[in-house]
């Protein structure tokens, strides 16, 4: 010890195999003091895998691992917090009907025997908020916080286990950019204070910005390993994909046609029954991809749940092809002819525990083409499925295969699979490349442009800029359930949506 | 110094499924030795006599069979609900108002035509079963009653009732016992095998068993069920009708137990007794979590169960351990099962310090 130039973590030669499958080959990772090092790459790269293994989630097959220049077995997470290392993953472990300060000392030896000592605990944390700027009511439970306040839980439940070395999975996946401003300004006064930060991620900007030293994943292995001033976007993107992938966006000119989506004078309350949609007015035509760019938790998801079926509105008319929409009824969405992408596909868009097959026939195995009497017709469900997991370039074992062992891209494909086999004139895409990675996110959106090609109209619900601009013909901008501003997608800066996003209207 | 560690495992393959179960039996058996020795019996006489019990004779073989088939539809009835995440713990109070139901018939259905009469008790039987579990999965899909505790508490509802009618309108004219009279002879299920009591009620139960594989494996509405089972939020998305899915899987269940209700009155009881059912609906759970809630696997952990059941008689017998054994060892191989279905998702692993 003693040395500056000795790594506080030292991970070498790890190997981790899941059922045959190699997710991390022979990795070695060094992690210095007061650094912030980003671990980029794409799904399936390995790099939550490696994280794991260093949190003592997962123990690998092969390799060694030094904390603090001490060889470490770590066999759950409780050993790696003791030797200091904090990991904070894209699900937060939070109890959301308890406080902030319960959160924090839950599973910590903060008390008097079997009593808690609240008092105490409480001080310490207040000390910390004051140290690192994280401001937030310890008794405020966790359920009314926005995410980027219980990410903010999170930071302060890691430091207050004297967590120096703190591994963030994905965090500003769920962040809009003020709340991805004021996480990086975090991570940098840890790292001044001398702890070390590990941000996984697959954002090449944001990896630009934040972090020291960049470490490359690709197929499990590492591909490269360079100082962040050394490097510029294009060539992480090579490195990350091992191909050209910036995306150069090439869109048909095609005057939009009849009107398919006509929202009118919209208001629907949130799951804490305050208005979330007020009197809102839209219009999506053929040909056209409407983009609704928005800071999340303006209404989003509670406009694509009242198209979706999955939230009867407070009053409004919604109509679909010029037939109005029955409200509160799944089927009858599906009925209209409409694509629904959900953003949280893992909990709404599929049944993660049955099979490939069972997923792609789930909104149509009631049709006649699928069975007869009651009795499915299974040779033209696998052939469908077969059709469709081929077109799609699904990557699975087969039509069989549980759908959770699909990675992340694949189960997009999945759902466009599904959602597009009836050649829908409605499309309503919700962060629909939300924690992809840069190859499947093309895909998805040539994808897009493909169905606005072939006549659909596109509502593009996202928070994703460059994403907004690159595919909308027509920019809409919500804020607190209003419409606050609209513009020809070629027509405007990200100034002007940027002012539209916080609500101020010029 | 060593310590221990549970952590995850990778998932295991397919044949798992199957020798899990029966591993799990073995070990249960060697683990029954301990009370078979505590109660001073001779291990391989009891054994031998447990088994021989239950199998080694004609008679004793289908003496089995038929204490199978109630275990056989109320592990069913637990199991079909379980799939679709409808937590029916109320097969006991389901297979109550069948028998109910049959009694009521079976004394006073005279006057129809006699090819009528079973087919009559039996729908009459499975409805009355399937409605009496519809009351709670009504009460899940509109209030959000919490199933677990409706259908157990639903148990005791259905015992008073039964109670109050064999104290009352159902008693036998000039009995103090609370039971009823005897059903006529159309309304009791015929026996199909000579110097035994193997009935129609067992082919009913094995019949049954096929259904059930075809309605989960080959039909729409297996689909369906397997969806609101796994994920109720994607399956509505997805256009399922989740409350009827819910409603028809518990009148389903409900029925197969009520089935077993049936079965006891008219093939076996012959009247309508307080103690028509030793707790079938809830040696079902266990049935069905032993059997993996697949029917085939219902099947066989019904076997094994009233192997053991109807081997411990024999046992006693013959070797003076008493029969509560049967309980023991009943309770000691869904203890095995629970914690060998753990070890396919975790594993144990010593690490030194």
């Amino acid at each position: 010890m003693g040395n500056t130039d000795q790594p506080v973590v030292r991970m070498s030669s790890i190997t981790k195999r899941f059922l045959g499958v190699t997710a991390n080959q022979d990795i070695s990772f060094d992690l210095y003091k007061g650094e912030i090092c980003a671990l980029l790459g794409e799904n399936g790269a390995g790099k939550t895998t490696l994280m794991n293994i260093l949190f003592g989630y997962y123990t690998s097959d092969e390799g060694q691992i030094f904390i603090k220049g001490e060889k470490a077995d770590l066999s759950s997470p409780r050993d790696a917090i003791l030797r200091g290392v904090g990991m904070i993953h894209q699900h937060f472990a939070l109890v959301p009907s308890q406080t902030v300060l319960e959160n924090i000392v839950v599973g910590t030896d903060s008390g008097k025997g079997i009593f808690l000592d609240l008092k105490s605990a409480r001080q310490a944390l207040i000390e910390l908020q004051e140290r690192f700027g994280l401001q937030i009511d310890p008794e405020a439970r966790v359920w009314t916080l926005s995410v980027g306040e219980q990410q903010k839980v999170e930071i302060l439940k890691a430091l207050y286990r004297e967590v120096d070395i703190l591994i963030m999975d994905e965090p500003t996946a769920v962040l809009g950019p003020a709340e991805t401003a004021d996480l990086f300004k975090t991570l940098r006064s840890l790292a001044k204070e001398g702890r070390s930060v590990v941000f996984i991620s697959h954002k090449l900007n944001e990896v630009m910005e934040i972090s020291d030293r960049i470490v490359v994943l690709r197929g499990g292995r590492v591909v490269a390993e360079r100082k962040a001033t050394e490097l510029n976007t294009r060539e992480l993107a090579n490195l990350m994909v091992g191909r050209d992938l910036l995306e150069d966006i090439e869109k048909k000119e095609l005057p939009p046609g009849q009107p398919v989506l006509k929202i009118e004078n919209l208001n629907a309350l949130n799951d804490k029954k305050l208005p979330a949609l007020r009197n809102l007015d839209l219009v999506v035509r053929e040909n056209e991809i409407v983009g609704m760019a928005g800071i999340s938790g303006n209404g989003q998801k509670e406009l694509s749940e009242v198209l979706f079926g999955m939230r009867p509105p407070v009053d409004g008319l919604v109509e679909i092809s010029s037939r109005p929409l029955k409200f509160g009824n799944p089927a009858a969405a599906i009925r209209s002819n409409m694509g629904r992408i959900p953003e949280d596909r893992m909990d709404t868009g599929l049944l993660m525990d049955l099979s490939v097959e069972e997923n792609l026939i789930l909104e149509n195995h009631s049709s006649a083409e699928f069975h007869s009497y009651g009795l499915m017709k299974s040779k033209r469900i696998h052939q469908f499925s077969e059709d469709l997991i081929a077109r799609y370039g699904i990557k699975t074992a087969g039509r069989d295969a549980v759908t959770k062992s699909l990675s992340g891209g694949n189960l997009q494909k999945l759902m466009l699979a599904r959602e597009l086999a009836g050649k829908p004139v409605l499309i309503i895409a919700s962060q629909p490349t939300r924690g992809l990675d840069v190859g499947a996110m093309a895909y998805i959106h040539q994808r897009i442009l493909q169905e606005r090609e072939r006549g659909a109209g596109i509502l593009l619900i996202s928070e994703d800029l460059d994403e907004i601009f690159s595919l909308s013909d027509r920019i809409v901008v919500i804020f607190e359930g209003e419409i606050m501003g609209e513009a020809r997608g070629t027509a405007v800066s990200r100034e002007q949506i940027g002012l539209w996003m916080s609500g101020v209207t010029a | 110094m060593i310590r221990f560690r549970i952590i995850k495992r990778e998932p295991l393959p397919g044949w798992a499924k199957i020798v899990i179960p029966i591993a799990a039996i073995v070990v249960t058996l060697i683990l029954s030795a301990i009370p078979i020795l505590l109660a001073g019996g001779h291990l391989w006489k009891s054994y031998f006599y447990l088994f021989h019990g239950a199998l080694g004779t004609r008679y004793n073989l289908l003496e089995t069979f038929v204490k199978s088939s109630p275990l056989l539809l109320t592990g069913l009835a637990v199991a079909f609900a379980f799939r679709a995440k409808f937590w029916n713990i109320g097969a006991e109070g389901q297979l109550l108002a069948g028998a109910l139901t049959a009694t009521a018939l079976g004394i006073h259905l005279g006057s129809i035509p006699t090819v009528l009469v079973l087919p009559t008790i039996i729908i009459s039987g499975f409805l009355a079963g399937g409605i009496w579990a519809s009351i709670p999965a009504l009460l899940k899909t509109k209030l959000k009653v919490d199933d677990v505790v409706s259908t157990l508490l639903l148990n005791y509802v259905m015992i008073h009732i039964m109670g109050t009618l064999l104290f009352g309108p159902l008693q036998q004219p000039g009995s103090s016992w609370p039971r009823s009279s005897a059903i006529i002879e159309a309304a009791q299920y015929p026996i199909l095998m000579v110097k035994s009591r193997f009935h129609m009620g067992i082919i009913i139960s094995l019949v049954a068993v096929f259904v059930i594989w075809f309605i989960n494996k080959k039909t729409t509405f297996g689909y369906q069920s397997r969806a609101v089972g796994v994920n109720v939020r994607a399956a509505h998305f997805g256009g399922i009708n989740t409350t009827s899915v819910i409603l028809w899987t518990a009148l389903i269940s409900g029925g197969l137990a009520g089935l077993a209700g049936v079965g006891e009155l008219c093939a076996l009881q012959y009247r309508l007794i307080m103690d028509i059912s030793p707790g079938y609906g809830y040696s079902g759970i266990v049935i069905a979590m032993l059997g993996n809630l697949h029917p085939v696997g219902v099947l066989f952990s019904s076997l094994f169960f009233s192997v053991i059941i109807v081997g411990a008689q024999t046992m006693s017998r013959m070797t003076g351990v008493p029969t509560y054994i049967a309980e023991v060892i009943q309770g000691m191989a869904l203890m095995v099962m629970l914690i060998f279905l753990l070890f396919t998702e975790y594993k144990i692993r010593a690490v030194r310090k």
